[in-house]
């Protein structure tokens, strides 16, 4: 991926979101309308995780340090939890985190939550699409780009 | 430096349509430690796990990433054939780029799908590099079984396990096994008498070599994980002595006191030592302590003296014993709405409204009037006759939002009782749908009609009281739009079942989950009906919701095969994803123990050579540990990880993004 050509032109600009997903139910709602043949925005990279509530706050900001526009987190429903109450832990955990990150200067509007269950491929559909257009609205997010100026381009070995 | 294989496979053209794999495979093979890489028609088939294999062994790779299908679909099969390559399993990785990706992303010049698919390979294969050699768990299994409650569906669990060749301990609270089913008269759709049916069962288990019956017992507390559950069980004192009782009946013969009997639903008395019915399992009677002058205030004593075999010992005291077991079946049964419930319905106010299990109870050959449908006011034969249906069922205001799914059956049941027993009496049912779903449960319905002549009227009835010695019940038929008045002579009334009071506590000593009806929660509905998110602990019958005895018996068997399977090796395996503390750096804040649902978390102390205590440490029980990572994330040192899905693991998969 050419970064700087992206940049050029907000117009053609293609944001990188990464979304931390549980196993269970919004991983395989997004495997769900891979089989349906849906079509949404390819701008998603998902990390598969057992549970929301395995979910550390210090992924997110990972995320936009290594380059992300924005992250999305999703996970079973309130109450549909595989593991019983691991969403529930990481609602809780989303709710302080998200004063720490408005407090650091992040724009809320990068980060974005929500449940998507098992068969809800619609919603994982409407979800990627909503989210992409948005943080494609807001163009790319250079606070931590600009803080890592001086730094090697990359530490990953791409 | 690792040696990584990647394989892209192409699904014929599910992927390859919008993916270049070909392109793939090449740029991957520039990353470092990417050592041999391929495109492939179809890697899921034989050829193509054959292939898969051969370029293992030949290019001695150490780490596999297979680009394909949704792991949910293949991760076993090529974890299988890594395996079979000689390595370990959990050092193959898939990267997801059918489902979410060649099957959503429908560019024809394929550039978007190759992109992302280079993108979740290359986060793949720096995942892979920091993937550690995982074993699979053993678990020693203790085979023996515990089922709580003694109704059917637990009689059945206990049966069908003792037959496969594995002990059995029932607990139940009541003095005899049997349950509620014990309390029937006939059954639908087939008209079996209950006890015919039943009692047999009963004493087969009695009988059984395997199976143990703890009567007048509850677990108080259970400790461990599945194939190594610790129970402590509470033996209350029934100041008989088991072992020497004949059951001979002289005591409750001569017993000169009496008691409501719970088992006739207060409609005939018991005696203060007693036994819940005739044909009660064992036959070994109990003395109700609340009740009893020679333990309240040292009178009386008669029993004792008439006892032959000298069993009654006033001072024996409750016991608690402690047995290890290896699975755990749940089937506690039910309960009926209580009276308090139906203030308009007259219900518990008067005499002759009653509910359904009582009048089970009326039209039992064993019951207290010997099978005589007859008044508990007077004693007369009611010659008209109404039932009320959904008696606090489907009724969100009384808290029951739901259908108790058994009441249409019975009410069928119970109108064809009546008028084979009351030739000229006239029943009448106030229902507000019929629901007969079952096999012959219709054309049985369509019997209690037409062949026994029931008068069913749509509606609700809107009050019930007493008039000149009759019950008049008003209420509305919505078919002919019309009000109706029936003067009747008893009223039976179909109450919803209900969860048992004790469900939540015995839920919590369990740990495992229930509703907003406080009925336990499967651990999937529809595909493990029988089975509870704690690993082990199996549910039968209706402690699940209401259910009629053929499917409470396939329950009963359904946990059974459970067992079974479980019980088949001294030892189970299991995936190794489960959390792992770092013992240098806990500190013993105890978030995790806190924040984990299975309370897989123990206190561990360290002590040093004198024995002494030096510190404490979380330690994770990987028996009972499920792998959600929830105490990775509230441990504040950073000492726990979850293997499989480490830190170092997502962080790699993040940096390459």
């Amino acid at each position: 991926m050419s970064e700087e050509a992206k940049m050029e032109s907000t117009s053609s600009f293609e944001p990188k979101i990464m979304a931390f997903v549980c196993n269970w139910c919004t991983y395989a709602g997004a495997d769900l309308a891979g089989t349906s043949r849906m079509e949404y925005r390819p701008n998603v990279r998902i990390v598969k995780l057992p549970c929301t509530g395995r979910i550390d706050p210090l992924f997110i900001i990972k995320a936009f340090e290594n380059g992300a526009d924005g992250v999305l987190v999703s996970g079973c429903h309130p109450g549909d939890c595989h593991y019983t109450t691991g969403n529930y832990h990481a609602r809780r955990r989303w709710i302080a985190f998200k004063d720490l990150l408005d407090f650091t200067g992040i724009d809320m509007n990068r980060v974005h939550f929500s449940w998507v269950s098992a068969s809800e491929a619609i919603k994982w559909v409407e979800l990627i699409n909503n989210v992409t257009d948005e943080i494609s609205a807001m163009g790319p997010f250079m606070d931590f780009k600009a803080l890592n100026r001086g730094k090697p381009e990359s530490n990953e070995e791409k | 430096m690792p040696r990584i294989g990647v394989f892209v496979c192409q699904c014929g053209n599910n992927i390859e349509s919008t993916v270049d794999t070909q392109k793939v495979a090449d740029e991957t093979k520039k990353l470092p430690g990417v050592v041999h890489t391929e495109s492939y028609k179809f890697m899921c088939s034989s050829p193509g796990q054959e292939s898969f294999k051969k370029a293992i062994k030949e290019n001695k790779l150490d780490g596999i990433v297979v680009s394909a299908c949704s792991p949910h679909m293949h991760e076993k099969t090529f974890r299988r054939a890594a395996e079979a390559a000689g390595l370990n399993p959990f050092q193959c990785e898939i990267a997801n780029i059918r489902e979410q990706c060649s099957w959503v992303h429908h560019d024809p010049t394929k550039k978007v799908g190759t992109a992302k698919t280079m993108d979740l390979t290359r986060m793949t294969i720096q995942r892979l590099k920091k993937n550690r050699d995982l074993t699979k768990i053993t678990i020693p299994v203790t085979k023996r079984a515990l089922v709580i409650g003694g109704g059917i569906a637990g009689i059945q669990a206990a049966l069908d396990i003792a037959d496969g060749g594995h002990e059995v301990v029932i607990v139940e609270k009541e003095p005899s096994i049997g349950g509620n089913m014990a309390r029937l008269s006939e059954t639908f759709p087939t008209m079996d008498c209950s006890q015919c049916i039943l009692t047999p069962k009963m004493v087969e288990a009695e009988l059984h070599d395997k199976i143990s019956l703890y009567t007048y017992s509850e677990v108080e507390k259970v400790d461990g994980y599945i194939g190594n559950f610790s129970v402590t069980i509470k033996k209350k004192a029934k100041f008989v002595d088991e072992s020497t009782c004949t059951g001979c009946g002289e005591c409750w013969e001569k017993c000169p006191f009496k008691a409501d009997s719970e088992f006739e639903l207060g409609l005939s008395k018991r005696k203060v030592i007693y036994t819940p019915f005739p044909q009660a399992v064992p036959n070994i009677p109990v003395i109700d302590k609340t009740r009893c002058p020679k333990i309240l205030k040292d009178k009386c004593g008669l029993c004792a003296k008439v006892c032959g075999p000298q069993s009654i010992d006033f001072t024996q005291e409750d016991q608690l014993v402690t047995e290890e077991f290896g699975a755990i079946v749940v089937a506690t049964g039910y309960d009926l709405m209580p009276k308090s419930k139906f203030g308009e319905y007259g219900y518990g106010k008067i005499t002759d409204v009653i509910s359904g299990m009582q009048f089970e109870r009326l039209a039992s050959a064993s019951g207290p009037t010997g099978g005589a449908i007859k008044r508990p006011s007077d004693g007369t034969e009611p010659k008209n006759i109404v039932f009320i249906q959904c008696a606090g069922s489907r009724d969100e205001k009384r808290g029951v939002s739901y259908c108790s799914k058994i009441c249409c059956m019975y009410t069928a049941k119970h109108t064809m009782l009546y008028r084979h027993k009351v030739h000229d009496g006239q029943a009448y049912v106030f229902y507000m749908d019929i629901r007969s779903g079952g096999k012959r449960y219709e054309e049985f319905v369509r019997g209690a009609i037409e062949h026994d002549g029931a008068m069913y009227l749509r509606g609700r009835v809107s009050r019930v009281y007493e008039k000149d010695g009759k019950i008049i019940v008003q209420g509305a038929d919505t078919l002919s739009g019309s009000q109706v008045e029936i003067e009747a002579d008893m009223v039976v009334l179909a109450t919803a079942l209900v969860s048992r009071d004790s469900a939540t506590t015995v839920a919590q000593t369990l740990g495992i989950g229930y509703d907003k009806d406080k009925f336990y929660n499967e651990y999937h509905p529809k595909l493990k009906p029988v089975e509870t998110v704690t690993a082990g602990v199996f549910l039968a019958g209706t402690c699940v919701g209401p259910m009629d005895i053929p499917e409470s018996v396939s329950q009963g068997s359904a946990v059974a095969s459970k067992t079974l399977a479980l019980f088949s090796s001294d030892k189970m395996a299991r995936e190794p994803i489960t959390a792992d503390v770092n013992t240098q750096t806990c500190n013993a804040c105890w978030d995790c123990l806190n924040a984990c649902p299975y309370v897989a978390i123990d206190k561990t102390e360290v002590k040093d050579r004198k024995g002494n205590v030096v510190k404490m440490l979380a330690t994770v029980n990987a028996g009972l540990c499920q792998g959600c990572g929830v105490c990775v994330c509230a441990c504040r040192s950073k000492a726990i990880d979850l293997n499989g899905y480490t830190d170092e693991q997502v962080y790699a998969a993040i940096a390459t993004f």
